[in-house]
């Protein structure tokens, strides 16, 4: 292992290189650009294809297509980017597709804005995505290594989010392994896909007889996916030497009351955990949902509150919605607070987490 | 011939675009990837769990289809993988809805071989006005109570043209040993080459199913469709600009049975002087590719 200071984006670009795609098709789009920029800039080091196209509908669509030839295929975006993706998300989805790409989450237009929050991956939770949320740098370059083993074993496209400016433009101390070491643990292997030699139909028509049944498959393919997920986090663990999260990470989560959050406002809550005012328990894998370790993280909890940087509009948080759910079935009662904060940058300090606290019943901040 | 579109599919009787596609997979053969736009060639080649494709197939939206085949053409180059990626897509999905992601891919001269089949509506939808609709046709969002459609076709292939694309070329599901011989030139060569083919659409023109090559014939025999080629930037034309009065081509056509004389004499104006300014531009030896 040997770290290096670096900025997460490059970090990132770096590690996808050296996972060996066979295609990266990108579209510019704040703050996600240094990935592509980095990946054009060390092409002809690694030889993949690398495609400029003229938007994102287009990147994702170059990827569904690389990925149909058998091609190991990347793009990354963030905000307006990913919602101009969202048609293609369904389809790579259904069309059982593996694919990676990587988020560098930020706010929704209008108003514009530029800056950090999950409201654009969030917006995409239905589209059958494998959905990871990452703390910081580090974990994005193991996540988005995993990914690939992950997507490709589930035949189901792996989304790895992480924050915007906090993260992407961050310069911190990080490991990416070596091309020769990825090779080892993530090796290509044969797929079903456009060959001449045995011709094959993909992306078909359904009928009502069938649609419902495929749906079926894809849904129940996605719960399976935990255990792919859990394996290649463990395998990847045992390589490297660096322990992994596959679903959930628990902080000092010892006490009666537990923080829930994700990404890097979960770090963030950790040194709130460090002075002993509640523990912290960060969801990194938001699909599939972990029902169970949640479950088991909450046992006890007599006061639950759960941060995050987005919102349904009309019902409340995403993840706090999510999490009420489950302590429902699972017939847990704690007090549950619902904060919605960070939205577009906003700053969210160790004072603010403090007071999130105090909060009862909903609230912004 | 060697079916590779292969016998059950769904189409309406007599459809153009079937015909033309069965000529398309004929003159390719066996070594091409099909990358297909949503629309009626789609809906009615791939119902699970059957597919008419004796060729390697996908389809993914309706809108991104040439990005789709920018993907597949990659990764086959990266991976050592044969096959000539061919786009199969409407005028919809062509001229309109995807034409962004087209033009990317002509600017970018993706290794592609695009084939539009133009059957001048969105007919899959339930026929309603495209970019490609002619002017004066009856569609089910111009219809015959307001006139028809207001304005002309645009000319994809021209505007394939403009981004210096090494092959363009528009032909007829009427004249076919043109369009096969235009798609094996294309297949010969190499970077981002357009074959537009006009092809009825009998529900949609109102025609009889029996008469789609003649209509599409005389399309062209009156000069409201005409037959060239843009070869490395050098246009051409495929026969001569037709001369046959409009009013053979229109009254063959539900679609026209509403205009007026007016209407009549605008469109025989317009394909009288359509004639001349094809004529000058061979002569010129215009170089498009020399316009970037």
């Amino acid at each position: 292992m040997t770290e290096k200071i670096m900025e997460g984006s490059i970090a990132v670009a770096h590690a996808v290189a050296r996972c060996s795609p066979d295609v990266v098709a990108a579209f510019p789009i704040t703050p996600s650009t240094h990935i592509p920029q980095e990946l054009s800039r060390i092409q002809p080091e690694y030889g993949f294809e690398f495609v400029p196209v003229e938007a994102e509908f287009s990147a994702i669509s170059a990827v569904f297509g690389a990925s149909a030839a058998g091609g190991r295929a990347f793009t990354a975006t963030s905000s307006q980017g990913l919602l101009l993706m969202h048609e293609v998300l369904f389809a790579a989805s259904g069309t059982r597709l593996p694919m990676v790409m990587v988020v560098a989450n930020r706010a929704i237009s209008a108003p514009l804005s530029i800056w950090n929050d999950w409201q654009d991956s969030i917006s995409q939770r239905d589209a059958g995505w494998i959905q990871l949320y990452c703390k910081n740098s580090q974990e994005t370059v193991d996540a988005t290594i995993q990914a690939f083993k992950i997507t490709e074993e589930a035949r189901i496209p792996v989304m790895v989010c992480f924050d915007g400016f906090y993260l992407t433009h961050e310069i911190s101390p990080i490991d990416v392994p070596e091309k020769k070491e990825i090779d080892a643990y993530a090796p290509k292997g044969k797929r079903d896909s456009l060959d001449v030699g045995d011709p094959k139909s993909f992306g078909c028509y359904a009928t009502p007889a069938y649609y419902q049944d495929m749906k079926k498959e894809q849904d129940d393919a996605l719960f399976a996916s935990a255990g792919i997920i859990e394996k290649h986090a463990g395998k990847f663990a045992e390589k490297f030497g660096r322990p992994q999260f596959a679903f959930i990470e628990e902080y000092k989560n010892d006490k009666d009351a537990a923080i829930i959050s994700m990404g890097s406002l979960a770090e963030e809550a950790e040194l709130v955990a460090d002075e002993g005012l509640a523990g912290v328990v960060r969801v990194k894998c938001f699909r599939p949902f972990p029902r169970d370790a949640l479950k088991k993280a909450l046992q006890g909890k007599k006061r639950v509150v759960i941060l995050e940087k987005d919102v349904s509009f009309g019902l409340g948080g995403a993840l706090a919605t999510e999490v009420k759910s489950l302590l429902f079935e699972a017939g847990l009662a704690p007090e549950v607070t619902s904060i919605i904060c960070g939205l577009g940058g906003k700053d969210v300090s160790v004072k603010n987490i403090k007071e999130a606290l105090q909060e009862k019943g909903s609230a912004w901040m | 011939m060697t079916e590779l579109f292969l016998k059950g599919h769904r189409a309406c009787a007599g459809c153009g675009s079937v015909l033309a596609l069965r000529y398309v997979l004929e003159a390719l053969g066996k070594d091409v990837i099909v990358v297909n736009a949503t629309g009626c060639m789609e809906i009615i080649s791939s119902q699970y769990p059957e597919s008419n494709w004796g060729v390697p197939y996908v389809h993914c939206l309706f809108e991104n289809t040439a990005s789709v085949a920018t993907g597949v053409s990659r990764a086959l180059k990266h991976l050592d993988k044969e096959g000539t990626v061919v786009v199969i897509g409407g005028d919809g999905a062509s001229y309109d809805i995807g034409f962004g992601a087209v033009s990317g891919a002509m600017e970018r001269n993706e290794d592609i071989l695009y084939v539009c089949y133009d059957n001048e509506a969105y007919a899959n939808t339930g026929l309603q006005r495209s970019g490609a609709t002619p002017f004066g046709s009856a569609t089910t969002t111009t219809p015959s109570e307001m006139g028809g459609k207001g304005e002309w076709k645009k000319n994809l292939t021209f505007i394939a043209a403009a981004h210096a694309v090494p092959y363009a070329a528009a032909a007829s599901v009427a004249f076919l040993p043109d369009l096969q011989a235009k798609l094996k030139k294309a297949k010969q060569k190499k970077g981002f080459r357009l074959v537009n083919v006009h092809a009825p659409c009998t529900v949609g023109w109102k025609i009889n199913p029996v008469k789609a090559v003649e209509v599409a014939r005389k399309a062209v025999e009156c000069g409201l469709w005409n037959l060239f080629e843009i070869d490395d930037g050098k246009f051409k034309l495929s026969r001569p600009v037709g001369e046959a009065p409009v009013a053979e081509y229109l009254k063959m056509q539900g679609r026209f049975k509403h205009l007026t004389p007016k209407q009549v004499e605008t469109i025989e104006e317009h394909a009288r002087s359509v004639k001349p300014e094809l004529e000058k531009l061979e002569k010129a030896n215009v170089n498009f590719q020399r316009f970037l």
